[in-house]
């Protein structure tokens, strides 16, 4: 347990410092999961404690936008002048968005699964 | 004798209640959820945000009061977002299979979301502030923050209209899916990852740890292509 919560800290530390030092854009802790990432396609297995760190924060993703959510609080003044415009913008987009991607998405998977299914018959 | 207000002034000093409220807010709102049949419109985060901005509005304290304690919370964001690397790594032999898709999706769908939301806003004459502030929005906010300001948008709206993408897209998104009937763990994740970056991200997960894995590595990909894309075009205009 705490191992893991080692390796996932250290991952973001190294993380950080390389985005800072080598000014990436890039946020920190993206940059720590592909590191953490490379690191166990090394050793092909991930160790317990780090499995354990890893399940918990995830199970609990949701709760950690919390804080972050409620900071919407600060931005009201900015958001009042154009608020129905940008509401429908990210409506129309997100929606628009959701279908072209699923559409692609699914269109090549099936492909390329049709294609490898016939490859190994 | 000790005054309630004494004692409540005392006690919402501290960190601890704020962790607490947050912690018993977010419970309660997972309960609620449940009962209502996990309807989206009722999803903890939402609740959670709506109750906790209402009790800050009507107990007149200030955000930055309530996030000395919630900090403790938003601080595993970080380390959330690192451990994304176990399900990407249990879910590697499926992703390198699939990589033509990911990356094409991925580059469609990321264009698309700026593109679409730039242009609604531009046809209803929003500020040219806007236009650039709302064109990294399906991306996670630590990125959208630095391509705002590289673009001359606003980072602060930048960052609240990731928010705001964040919590639409996490009811509109599984609509859509429903409706296009696509079922399958690879998509759902990678559509919600893409649109809805970590918010997205967390609803995938609920379904299951591959859809969560594609979510993870679309939120992370589209974050990539964005901060790399956008300041491209902004450039062209």
């Amino acid at each position: 347990m705490v191992q893991g919560l080692l390796f996932v800290l250290l991952f973001q530390l190294i993380g950080e410092l390389a985005v800072v030092s080598l000014g990436l854009p890039l946020p920190g802790p993206v940059l720590g999961m592909v590191l953490l990432l490379i690191v166990l396609l090394n050793r092909k297995q991930v160790p317990s404690s780090l499995r354990v760190v890893s399940d918990a924060l995830l199970a609990n993703l949701a709760l950690l936008f919390v804080p972050a959510g409620v900071g919407l609080v600060l931005h009201f003044e900015l958001l009042k002048s154009e608020w129905w415009i940008i509401l429908l913008a990210i409506v129309i987009s997100s929606i628009g968005a959701a279908f072209i991607t699923a559409l692609v998405f699914a269109a090549l998977l099936r492909r390329q699964r049709s294609k490898g299914e016939a490859g190994d018959a | 004798m000790l005054d309630v207000t004494e004692f409540w002034v005392y006690f919402s000093a501290q960190p601890l209640m704020w962790i607490v409220v947050t912690l018993a807010v977010y419970s309660g709102a997972v309960v609620l959820h449940r009962l209502a049949d996990n309807t989206p419109l009722l999803h903890p985060v939402l609740v959670s945000m709506i109750l906790l901005i209402g009790l800050l509005q009507l107990t007149t304290t200030p955000y930055q009061t309530y996030f000395s304690g919630a900090q403790f919370i938003h601080f595993l964001l970080g380390p959330a977002t690192v451990a994304i690397a176990v399900p990407l790594f249990d879910h590697f032999k499926t992703i390198r299979e699939l990589w033509l898709p990911i990356l094409v999706a991925c580059i469609v769908g990321a264009f698309t979301a700026a593109a679409l939301a730039v242009v609604v806003a531009w046809l209803f004459d929003a500020r040219v502030e806007t236009l650039l502030s709302i064109a990294p929005k399906s991306v996670t906010s630590p990125i959208a923050l630095g391509i705002s300001e590289k673009i001359g948008g606003f980072p602060e709206l930048s960052a609240a209209l990731c928010l705001v993408t964040g919590v639409l897209g996490s009811l509109l998104v599984p609509t859509v899916l429903r409706l296009m009937r696509i079922e399958d763990q690879e998509t759902r994740g990678f559509v919600l990852g893409l649109t809805s970056h970590g918010f997205g991200t967390a609803l995938a997960l609920e379904a299951g740890a591959l859809a969560g894995a594609f979510a993870g590595l679309a939120m992370g990909l589209t974050g990539l292509m964005t901060a790399i894309m956008l300041p491209l075009l902004a450039a062209l205009f």
